[in-house]
């Protein structure tokens, strides 16, 4: 079944145009990567998916208008917008009694087994919680909720190492069951890219680029070409080069591995590599 | 690589649950008192220094009474009654002013706070929300008002016959409690909740407009207009209608009689604000306040 369906979605903002008219057709059971540049447009994105922002153009998420039915869409959909949203005034157990009253999806039990595998005491007031805390408090809230579709908003933006890698080992493992969707933006691609389904480079409100990550595999390679077969390399049109170390390092898309091997050494490229080379190149990009 | 086991197909409780509205709401009135606890605790201040202050008065009681006899009935009563009255005007006030700061952050914290991300992340609708911010003011405050002044006044009746036991005193005869007390109820729902309305609306509109300083959208637009008036017209009716509501109208009674009294301030019969086109007036201007109010709450995001 489609969870997501967009076409032609577009949002401004006076004369400043923040999504730019993105198709978009995300099936259940995938985890999406959005990956962009600052100001690209992935938060209004999500703001519309989850109902926080009127838009132009169609929005589908799991067969509902997000606009029109926020309140109804909410039972299928989580989201952590950004970082630090939890009230600072509540208590953990009076967080766990108020949204067990509204949120019918809402599994009381499972969230406090989360917390018991933290140092979170129901008494603690949100405030007297560290950043890591409180993440993973709305973490183990959001997972109690049996949700069709979670939608992340640079969730472990501010947290130290141990707390972002501990995150996403959670998601994967308690959390994600094949059935669920995730859509997840966050400057720390290489955290999440073994995590991910499917990855999507959105820059100046448009998408640029939308894969599975089979095909990101199978499709791209990276040559790191033995000294002097560097033209060789360069003759097969590479379409993106980058020195480190010293040496080239070349990007193909849609060339044989084989034919690669014999210039040098070939490697699947990160995602933070692929996104530079694409957006990077882009006319008008920062770099 | 990347394809996930699948899982067996968990049980799904989504097909089950359904929250019945007024559980709902209920919890949502609950989140508010959970959030602004001086809703109650600004009473539970106020009231023991009611309490206090009153003990000390009672030293006196018997001679005042004693000079009180010598006058007619209405003296009598009240003398009698003043500090009943006097007790639930204090409260009053508190009340008022405790309503005026709820109302006027209710929509403006949430976003100040960017916790309004978290509450619109639940199955609840800004309707919803709204409704329950208003009321708060509207009948929550009233409520708790009364059910602090009608303790606060209990204890200072037992106060008082304890302090006039084998005086051959009594208040008892004079003071007709259960009239005092349904009076009490009356205006505090009747005038502080549906009177008052509109300016609880009115903040909860401010609260919900303002970027920053609601305080200031919640005055300065109502100072523009009177403004505006009198260097226009020359008059000040806006300003007179405001007041003339605030002071209770057709919900305050003759307002000659007894105007220490509750009574003075409210009139006998229900029917009689039911009646009266103001109160409905500004039961509709209300409603459009909070439509508005949701309006903005929905289009909004944090500031």
């Amino acid at each position: 079944m489609t969870c997501i369906e967009a076409r032609g979605l577009r949002k401004t903002y006076g004369a400043t145009v923040a999504v730019d008219g993105i198709d978009l057709r995300v099936e259940e059971g995938r985890i999406l990567g959005l990956i962009g540049p600052n100001g690209a447009g992935k938060t209004t994105a999500l703001n519309a998916i989850v109902g926080l922002t009127p838009y132009q153009g169609q929005l589908r998420v799991l067969d509902r208008d997000p606009w029109q039915e926020r309140d109804r869409l909410m039972r299928d959909v989580c989201f952590i917008a950004d970082v630090a949203v939890l009230p600072r005034w509540i208590r953990v157990s009076q967080l766990l009694d108020y949204v067990s009253g509204v949120h019918p999806h809402f599994q009381r039990t499972k969230a406090e087994s989360f917390l018991q595998r933290t140092t979170i005491r129901p008494a603690s007031k949100v405030r007297e919680l560290s950043k890591g805390m409180v993440t993973q408090l709305h973490l183990a809230m959001v997972m109690a909720i049996d949700a069709r579709l979670l939608v992340l908003d640079e969730p472990t933006l501010g947290l130290d190492i141990l707390f972002r890698k501990q995150f996403y080992d959670s998601l994967l493992n308690d959390y994600f069951d094949g059935t669920r969707t995730i859509l997840v933006t966050t400057h720390q691609v290489e955290e999440v890219e073994h995590v991910l389904t499917d990855v999507l480079f959105i820059d100046r409100g448009r998408i640029v680029f939308q894969r599975t990550m089979e095909e990101v595999e199978s499709r791209f390679a990276e040559l790191m070409p033995r000294p002097g077969q560097a033209a060789a390399a360069r003759a097969l049109q590479p379409m993106h080069e980058r020195q480190s170390l010293g040496r080239s390092v070349m990007l193909f898309e849609g060339v044989e591995r084989g034919q690669l091997a014999a210039l040098g050494d070939v490697r699947t490229p990160g995602i933070a590599d692929l996104f530079v080379a694409i957006v990077g190149s882009r006319p008008g990009a920062a770099q | 690589m990347n394809t996930p086991v699948m899982a067996e197909a968990p049980v799904r409780s989504r097909d089950v649950g359904e929250i019945p509205f007024r559980r709902r709401f209920a919890w949502l009135i609950r989140r508010e008192i959970m959030e602004n606890r001086s809703i109650y605790l600004a009473f539970l201040a106020v009231a023991p220094l009611i309490v206090v202050g009153f003990a000390i008065r009672l030293a006196t009681m018997p001679g005042k009474l004693r000079a009180a006899a010598a006058l007619d009935a209405l003296h009598q009563h009240a003398v009698i009654e003043q500090p009943y009255t006097f007790a639930a005007m204090l409260l009053m006030f508190v009340s008022v002013l405790v309503s005026l700061f709820y109302s006027v952050d209710a929509l403006y914290g949430e976003r100040r706070d960017r916790s309004i991300l978290f509450w619109k992340s639940l199955p609840v609708s800004d309707l919803e929300t709204v409704l329950a911010k208003a009321a708060i003011p509207i009948l929550v405050i009233p409520v708790i008002t009364f059910v602090a002044t009608f303790f606060t006044q209990v204890l200072m009746l037992l106060m008082t016959s304890l302090r006039l036991a084998g005086t051959g005193l009594s208040v008892w005869s004079q003071l007709s409690f259960g009239q005092m007390t349904w009076v009490l109820f009356y205006h505090l729902v009747l005038g502080h909740g549906f009177w008052f309305a509109p300016y609880w609306g009115w903040f909860l509109l401010a609260s919900a407009w303002a970027r920053r300083a609601p305080f200031l959208w919640a005055t300065l637009p109502v100072l523009a207009v009177s403004l505006l008036e009198k260097i226009a017209f020359n008059t000040a009716y806006f300003g007179q209608w405001i007041a003339y509501r605030f002071s209770g109208g057709p919900v305050s009674g003759p307002g000659n009689a007894e105007p220490m009294t509750i009574a003075g301030v409210t009139p006998v019969s229900w029917s009689q604000s039911l009646t009266s086109p103001g109160f409905w007036f500004g039961l509709a201007l209300t409603a459009l306040f909070l439509m508005a109010a949701v309006r903005l709450r929905r289009l909004r995001g944090p500031s």
